[in-house]
């Protein structure tokens, strides 16, 4: 049985047929779109290296089976950045050292850009530690990360160019 | 992953005759099912996928002050919603403390009642476990139990349900809506789950096709809205399940309490309203002599599954201070650490 969906993955339309109903998101990005920035890690939706935005929100791509998705729009750590100019929350993490090994990197970032996106932490540490506990760090990056997230609220807030319009712009032009 | 057929309805009606085939099962987010599938604990035959099913993902204000939420509204979806978190703030606080964001923008409120236990044994195909494999036995028995139930448990089972939501909702006589096979019907959520006594496979009341169509909020439990919260005790800060929680509510008049709404979780294969604590209150000043003679009456009936009798003291004090930070007072804004007695934020419990 080949079922067709459609995806718009970081401003580009895909059809895509789907001989498995068991391909996850997770799989299909990374096995089929050869987008490998999206990591699998435990693969059952308790570490968020996996996490991508689903119309604009943040999700654990491995448990959710791409057939379901029909007709979303997926950003991935690889859609991120405008050319060379790096998202806010990608230079804050380079500045803060929000990383180590860096596995876990592209999920906290995408985690990060949808906790910015719900815009409910301000500047407190303890809510944006909390929002960010979806996504486990084994190095233990977790200072620079907080700091990193904190930072990226800063300099989206002076920039003021919400992601998701810029994709939008992106994705028209 | 065992194979399985696909489909995608159009229709209540349609899903319900493709689900009421033998091995099928329904898929909403699958943050559960696709979880238990990849390990092989649960193997459908056949997923009918609900999610787009028109009219199943509003949150309705209902004239009468009650609400109607969807059975496909996303928990994130339901707790951000502000009149219904202003009428309902120890549910939406109890799907706050829930998972973490990524799951909670996927997991819809229907699935959150179908959750399945989190008991290890449940999830490891070679274990004895009579609640996936009915007759096996039950190696949780006599293994590591530590977070197993201490109400309501059975030689067969002493797994515990694992939800936040659940456990707020049953304090506040939330009411669950059901189609199947043979039409609609209406339940108390209190009666949605089951014991396991001798058939732990059986976890809900829902026949072969029925399916979870929306939740009701009663009117009466907004009446409840300035004195409400939920705690959650947990091995870590965040995105762990509970070890015990309770949802406490309050009505208070003239320095008395006038009504009383407990429920704890983690301490039963469903969540557990306590009456007896509730009658205890009812007439009293809020106080915490009080609170403590109320959470001696919800647990007079706990006894230890296994290594869990710490548990009963637990819950105890959570139910104990649970009563004390709603009788304080709803906070104005959602706590940072959502349902946790360590958020900076939350002043009630600095006393304790």
């Amino acid at each position: 049985m080949t079922l067709s969906i459609s995806l718009t993955v970081n401003g580009v339309r895909q059809d895509l047929a789907i001989d498995d109903p068991r391909v996850t998101l997770l799989d299909l990005l990374r096995d089929r779109l050869t987008l490998t920035g999206t990591k699998k890690g435990c693969d059952r939706g308790q570490c968020g290296a996996c996490t991508v935005l689903v119309d604009g929100r943040r999700v654990n791509s491995c448990l959710s089976l791409a057939l379901s998705l029909d007709g979303a729009e997926v950003l991935t750590i690889e859609g991120l950045a405008k050319g060379d100019a790096l998202d806010p929350v990608q230079q804050a993490f380079i500045a803060h050292d929000g990383f180590q090994c860096g596995f876990c990197t592209p999920g906290q970032i995408m985690s990060a850009v949808g906790l910015l996106n719900e815009g409910e932490t301000g500047d407190d540490p303890e809510r944006i530690r909390e929002g960010m506990s979806g996504n486990l760090c084994r190095c233990g990056a977790y200072a620079g990360i907080a700091e990193a997230v904190s930072t990226a609220r800063r300099l989206r807030d002076e920039t003021a160019r919400p992601l998701r319009d810029e994709d939008e712009t992106r994705r028209i032009a | 992953m065992n194979l399985f057929d696909y489909v995608r309805p159009a229709s209540v009606a349609e899903a319900v005759a493709a689900a009421t085939e033998p091995g099928a099962a329904y898929l909403a987010a699958g943050t559960n099912l696709l979880d238990l599938m990849k390990l092989g604990a649960a193997r459908p035959q056949r997923l009918v996928d609900i999610t787009r099913l028109p009219g199943l993902d509003t949150i309705e204000a209902l004239e009468d002050g009650g609400y109607r939420v969807g059975a496909m509204v996303r928990n994130a979806d339901l707790a951000r919603h502000p009149g219904f978190a202003a009428a309902f703030p120890a549910v939406a606080e109890a799907l706050l403390s829930g998972a973490s964001a990524q799951l909670r923008n996927m997991a819809t409120v229907g699935g959150n009642l179908m959750q399945q236990t989190r008991c290890a044994y449940f999830h490891d195909t070679a274990a004895a476990c009579n609640r996936r494999a009915p007759g096996t036995g039950c190696d949780a028995a006599g293994g590591e139990n530590r977070t197993h139930a201490v109400l309501g448990w059975s030689p067969s089972c002493i797994a515990t349900h694992p939800s936040d939501f659940c456990v707020a909702l049953a304090a506040l006589d939330a009411m669950v809506e059901i189609e199947g096979p043979f039409g609609r019907r209406k339940l108390a959520l209190e009666e949605f789950h089951l014991l396991p006594g001798t058939t732990p496979e059986r976890t809900t009341v829902l026949a072969p096709g029925e399916m979870v169509t929306a939740l009701l909020l009663p009117p009466a439990a907004a009446g409840f809205r300035a004195n409400a919260r939920y705690l959650k005790l947990r091995e870590r800060t965040s995105f762990a399940f509970a070890l015990v929680s309770a949802a406490a509510a309050l009505q208070l008049s003239g320095g008395r309490i006038t009504a009383a709404r407990i429920a704890m979780g983690g301490v039963a294969a469903k969540p557990w309203r306590a009456r007896a604590a509730e009658e205890v209150l009812e007439g009293e000043a809020p106080e915490r002599a009080a609170f403590e003679r109320a959470a001696e009456a919800a647990l007079s009936e706990a006894a230890p599954s296994g290594d869990n009798a710490f548990k009963i003291a637990l819950a105890k004090r959570v139910v104990t201070r649970a009563l004390s930070m709603a009788a304080a007072g709803t906070p104005a804004r959602m706590p940072a650490l959502p349902g946790s007695a360590f958020a900076t934020d939350n002043g009630s419990s600095a006393d304790e």
